[in-house]
This record gives structure tokens, sequence and C-alpha cells, in this order.
């Protein structure tokens, strides 16, 4: 189960890069997403995986396509980088993974996961909303001041403006 | 569920997954698939918290809520994204970074 999951992941991502039709790129990302969800279920962390499905695989994508509808023109394919840049690119890339995946394997990881009981939903809350030492209700208030944040930013950047506003202010 | 998968895999899956959206960030010429490598560069991120807390400190939850608050970020980091994106749009009527190559208003 878990080789297929991640040659999917690899695959795919892969497919999301490259891909020349933007909307297909999405699709790609949203199977992307939805098997690191797989992953999540695989390592037992139920609760993650449910707000990877909804959070990622429900909002961000259905919004990443809604954009696209809106802003390119389907027949159209996605404009390249030119060769000498991709090949760069690729070597910059391949560079940095082979060094990344030689420090991890030369590093003596503990490979045996040990046998734990899956984290429940109540053991989450409770941490989320406790204000102990171990308690995470500091970072939970300040993401969601910074959701409401970033969502009245996102409503005020993308309103259409008045066209007399604007004439009005350049006079001022 | 994970007996007998060595923690490494699962970081080569996600370092793979890391520098392939590092590489789409750096070729590709359009906004949002710009936007769809760095989801998953952040993707990738958030494997690597969840496996470390699941093979090295099971007994706590530290791992787990860096990814859900890793998660939320991308929320409003892709929301915020999107609509300036589609305000480029508006004004250029064309979201290609060739195109997008002056930042006056």
């Amino acid at each position: 189960m878990f080789y297929f999951l991640a040659a999917m992941v690899i695959v795919f991502s892969i497919l999301t890069v490259t891909s020349r039709k933007v909307l297909r790129a999405a699709t790609y990302l949203l199977f992307v997403l939805i098997a690191t969800a797989a992953i999540y279920f695989l390592l037992e962390y139920t609760f993650l995986a449910a707000v990877q499905l909804t959070v990622y695989a429900g909002g961000i994508v259905v919004l990443i396509i809604f954009s696209i509808l809106l802003t390119s023109r389907l027949s159209e394919k996605a404009p390249v980088a030119s060769v000498r840049q991709q090949i760069l690119s690729a070597l910059a890339a391949g560079a940095g993974a082979v060094l990344t995946l030689l420090t991890i394997l030369k590093y003596g990881f503990p490979q045996e996961s040990v046998a734990s009981e899956p984290t429940s939903a109540v053991q989450i809350g409770n941490a989320l909303t406790s204000y102990n030492r171990d308690g995470f209700a500091l970072a939970f208030e300040v993401i969601s001041v910074l959701l409401l944040a970033a969502m009245i930013g996102a409503i005020v950047v993308a309103r259409r403006e008045k066209l007399k506003e604007e004439e009005s202010n350049k006079e001022l | 569920m994970t007996q007998g998968i060595p923690l490494n895999f699962f970081l080569i899956i996600s370092t793979l997954m890391f520098f392939i959206g590092i590489f789409g960030f750096l070729t590709r010429r359009n906004l949002i698939t710009m936007l769809m490598s760095i989801e998953l560069i952040l993707n990738a991120v958030n494997i690597n918290f969840v496996v470390f807390n699941k093979y090295l400190y099971p007994q706590q939850l530290h791992g787990l809520f860096f990814s859900l608050i890793i998660i939320a970020v991308a929320a409003a980091e892709a929301a915020v994204a999107i609509a300036i994106i589609i305000n480029i749009y508006r004004n250029f009527k064309s979201i290609d970074v060739d195109n997008v190559d002056e930042m006056k208003y």
C-alpha cells in the first residue's frame, strides 16, 4: 500500500509541474493531495488526514480551479521557460535533492516506528484549547486572527474598484 | 500500519516532492501554476513534520500541530495569492510573469 501511494505522489507531482494544460495540472495536484491524506491515514493520524482532505483537496483546489477558469483561456497551452532555463532549474533541483538525500541517508535516524495508541480527536481538541505548558491555545488564537486578516485582505484586494472613486482620488 | 516501513522512505518521498515543487516554481511562467508548486512544497514539509512526530516522539503532538497550522497558513496564503492574481489579470489581461513586468499600478 505504501509503495503504491509513494509512486502516486511522485508521478502526479511530476505531472503537476510539467503538464502544459493548466486545468490538468490542477487535477494532478488534487491527486497528490489525496495521496498525501492517504499517507496520513497510514500513519494513523486520522484527524489530520480529514483536515487535509477538507481544507486542501476540498478548499484550496476548488479555489485554484475557479481562478483558472476566471483568468485563463483553456484552449491555450501554458507558456514554458526556455530550454536553457529548464536545464539549469533541473540541475539546481537535482543537486539539492541529491545533497538532501545523502544527508538523510547518512544520518542514523531510528528506523522502526514504536507501537503507540492512535491519536484521538478528543486528545487533539484538549491540547488545542489548553493553556497549560503542553497546550496550543496561543497558536490556535494567532492562527484564527491570521485567517481573519487574510480573508479580509483577500476581499479588499480582489474587489473591483469604482472608476469614479479612482478619478476623484487622483484629483485629490 | 507502518510496521516494516523505515523512516527513510517517507523522508525520500517528501524530499523528492519538495524538489519537484522547486523545479516547477523555477520553470513555470504562469502565476497559478507557480502557486500550485508552492502548495507541493508546503505539502512535502507537512509530511516531514508528521512522520518525525510518529517515529521519533509518538507520545507527543507537536509535529501534528505544526502540520495543522501549516495547512491553515497555506489556505490563507492561497486565498490572498488568488485575490492578487485576479487583480493582476484585471490590470494586465494576462497572468504570465513575462507580460507582468512593471510594478506600476
